[in-house]
C-alpha cells in the first residue's frame, strides 16, 4: 500500500516537473556542435587553470600529488609491455598471409582519432575494437575478448601511433547517425543500477573529487587515453572494459561489450572530446 | 537516490508483511513468488536496466528453497521482486529525466 | 621474446640512479582463481644488480610484492658507459638477465 502511494506521489511530482520544464525543452532538436561547445565550456569553466589538452590526463590533471607521481611513472610506463606485445601482434600476419594493416586506412597507423565512426552502409557506429575483431573474422581468425589482454595490446599500439593527433569524430549527414549520437547522449545521462548513478554523476558532477581513494576523471577526453593500464586491475583494460565495470560498480548488470548502447555511448563521448589529443595508451591508479 | 531508497523501503515493507504471516510458507508459495520476481526482472532486462542485486537476491531465494527454508525463500523472492520493480521504475522515469542532468 | 626486464641507469658523476621494471606475475599462492582453485605461488625470490662484478643491490622477495614490480634505488659510483647487470630468479627456478649501459 505505502509503496503504491509513494510511487504514485513521485509520478505526480514527475508530471509536475515535466510540465514545469516543458517550455525549456520544447525545441528538442539535436545539435551536436552546440553540445560539444557547451560540454567543453563546462569543463574549462569548472577547471579554469587547465588547458584543454590537459583533460586527457584524467585524474592526473586534477591533483598535484598524483601528477608528480604520474610524471615519474611515465618514465617507466606500466603499459609498455602491452604496447610492445601489440606492436608485435599488429605486424604478425594471419594464417592467410594478410595483416591488420590490410583492414585499415593508412595501414592502421595514426588513425585512432577517427574511431568510432558511423558506418552508413551498416547504419551503425563502428568502434576500433569492433573493427579489429571484424578484421580478424574476415581473415578466418577467432575474435578476441573485448575487455583486455590481446585487444588492449592492439588498441594500445594503434593509439600510440596516433598520439597527439586531435580526436576527429564526424557525424555524417544521415538521420541514423544523429540518432546514434542522441542515443549515446541519453545513455550517458541516464541513471541506472541500484546506486542510481549515471555516467554524468561521477564524470560531470564530480571530476577531481575522491571516490574512496580514487580521484574521478573528467568525462572530457576520458576516451582519448584508452586503453589504460589500471593499477587497480593490475592490467590493461579497453574502453569496453571501462564501460562494463562502470555499470557493475553502480550495481547495474552490464550489457555485452560492443552492444549498440555502448557503441553509441562511445560515439557521443568521443564526439564531444573532438579536438583533444589522443594520449593512449594511458596509466591510471 | 530516491528510487534506491524506495526499493529498500518497499523491500522492508514486504519483509514485515511476510514476517507477520502466521502460517509457514510452502513450496508453492515460493514458486509463485519466485516466478513473479523473475518476470519483473525479465521486464527490467527488456528495458536494459537490470540490477546486480536483483540477481543475487534471486539466487539467495533459490538457495534457501533448496535448503527447504521456504519462509526465507519467499522473503528473498519478494525482496528480489521489489528490487526488480524499482529498476523498472528507474528505467521508466529516466526516459525523460535524464535531460535534467545534461550539460547545455 | 623481449626481455622481462627494463632498466634505466643514469649517473650524475657521484651516484648512479637506477630504475627497473620487471614483468612477472608475482602470484603469492594465497589467491584463488574464478573457479575457486588456488593459484600456485610464483614469485621472484631474488633480484640483484651487479656493477663491476660486485652486487650493488640485492633484494630477497616473497609473495607480498606486486605484479610487474618496479624498483628504484641509487648507489655510489658508476661511470657513464659502464655495464650494469640485472638478474632475477623465481621460486620455480626460472631466471632472466639483462645488461644495461649507464647513461
Amino acid at each position: 500500500m505505502t509503496r503504491c502511494l509513494a510511487i504514485r506521489a513521485t509520478i505526480a511530482t514527475l508530471a509536475l516537473g515535466l510540465l514545469a520544464c516543458a517550455p525549456a525543452q520544447a525545441a528538442d532538436t539535436v545539435d551536436p556542435a552546440a553540445d560539444k561547445a557547451a560540454f567543453q565550456k563546462f569543463f574549462t569553466g569548472k577547471f579554469p587553470k587547465l588547458k584543454l589538452e590537459d583533460f586527457v590526463n584524467g585524474p592526473y590533471s586534477m591533483n598535484e600529488d598524483l601528477h608528480r607521481q604520474w610524471e615519474e611513472k611515465e618514465q617507466f610506463p606500466p603499459y609498455e609491455f602491452s604496447l610492445e606485445a601489440g606492436k608485435e601482434m599488429f605486424a604478425t600476419p594471419f594464417k592467410n598471409g594478410k595483416t591488420y594493416a590490410d583492414c585499415f586506412p593508412n595501414k592502421g597507423i595514426g588513425i585512432r582519432q577517427n574511431y568510432p565512426f558511423f558506418d552508413e552502409k551498416e547504419g551503425k557506429v563502428v568502434t576500433l575494437e569492433l573493427a579489429l575483431n571484424r578484421c580478424r573474422e574476415a581473415n578466418g581468425e577467432a575474435p578476441f575478448s573485448y575487455v583486455k589482454d590481446d585487444m588492449a595490446a592492439l588498441t594500445a599500439y594503434m593509439a600510440f601511433t596516433s598520439r597527439g593527433k586531435p580526436m576527429d569524430i564526424k557525424i555524417p549527414n544521415d538521420p541514423r547517425a544523429l540518432e546514434a549520437y542522441q542515443k549515446g547522449k541519453e545513455y550517458f545521462y541516464t541513471r541506472r543500477g541500484q546506486l542510481n548513478f549515471s555516467c554524468a554523476t561521477c564524470h560531470i558532477q564530480s571530476p577531481g573529487e575522491r571516490i574512496r581513494a580514487e580521484v574521478l576523471a573528467p568525462a572530457l577526453g576520458i576516451l582519448n587515453a584508452m586503453p589504460i593500464y589500471r593499477s587497480e586491475w593490475s592490467g590493461m583494460g579497453t574502453t569496453s572494459r571501462r564501460f562494463t565495470t562502470c555499470n557493475s560498480q553502480i550495481r547495474g548488470v552490464p550489457l555485452n561489450p560492443q552492444d549498440d548502447e555502448y557503441r553509441n555511448l562511445e560515439y557521443y563521448l568521443s564526439y564531444v572530446s573532438n579536438g583533444l589529443p589522443i594520449s593512449g595508451p594511458g596509466a591510471r591508479p | 537516490m530516491s528510487a534506491a531508497i524506495k526499493a529498500v523501503l518497499a523491500a522492508s515493507a514486504l519483509l514485515i508483511a511476510t514476517a507477520t504471516c502466521a502460517l509457514a510458507a510452502s513450496e508453492a508459495d515460493y514458486k509463485a513468488a519466485y516466478a513473479a520476481a523473475e518476470a519483473a526482472n525479465k521486464e527490467a532486462g527488456s528495458l536494459r536496466n537490470q540490477w546486480t542485486t536483483t540477481a543475487s537476491t534471486l539466487s539467495a531465494a533459490k538457495k534457501a528453497a533448496e535448503a527447504g527454508d521456504f519462509d526465507a525463500a519467499v522473503a528473498k523472492a519478494k525482496e528480489a521482486e521489489a528490487l526488480a520493480k524499482a529498476s523498472i521504475f528507474q528505467a521508466t522515469s529516466e526516459k525523460e529525466r535524464w535531460k535534467d542532468m545534461e550539460v547545455r | 621474446m623481449a626481455s622481462s626486464i627494463r632498466v634505466r641507469a643514469t649517473s650524475n658523476g657521484d651516484t648512479t640512479e637506477v630504475q627497473a621494471l620487471i614483468q612477472h606475475p608475482m602470484d603469492s599462492g594465497f589467491v584463488k582463481d574464478a573457479k575457486g582453485e588456488i593459484i600456485p605461488p610464483h614469485f621472484i625470490q631474488q633480484l640483484s644488480f651487479e656493477y663491476d662484478g660486485k652486487p650493488v643491490f640485492v633484494a630477497d622477495w616473497g609473495g607480498g610484492v606486486s605484479k610487474d614490480p618496479y624498483v628504484k634505488f641509487a648507489f655510489k659510483g658508476g661511470k657513464k658507459g659502464d655495464d650494469l647487470k640485472v638478474s632475477w630468479v623465481d621460486n620455480k627456478g626460472a631466471t632472466d638477465t639483462t645488461t644495461a649501459k649507464i647513461q
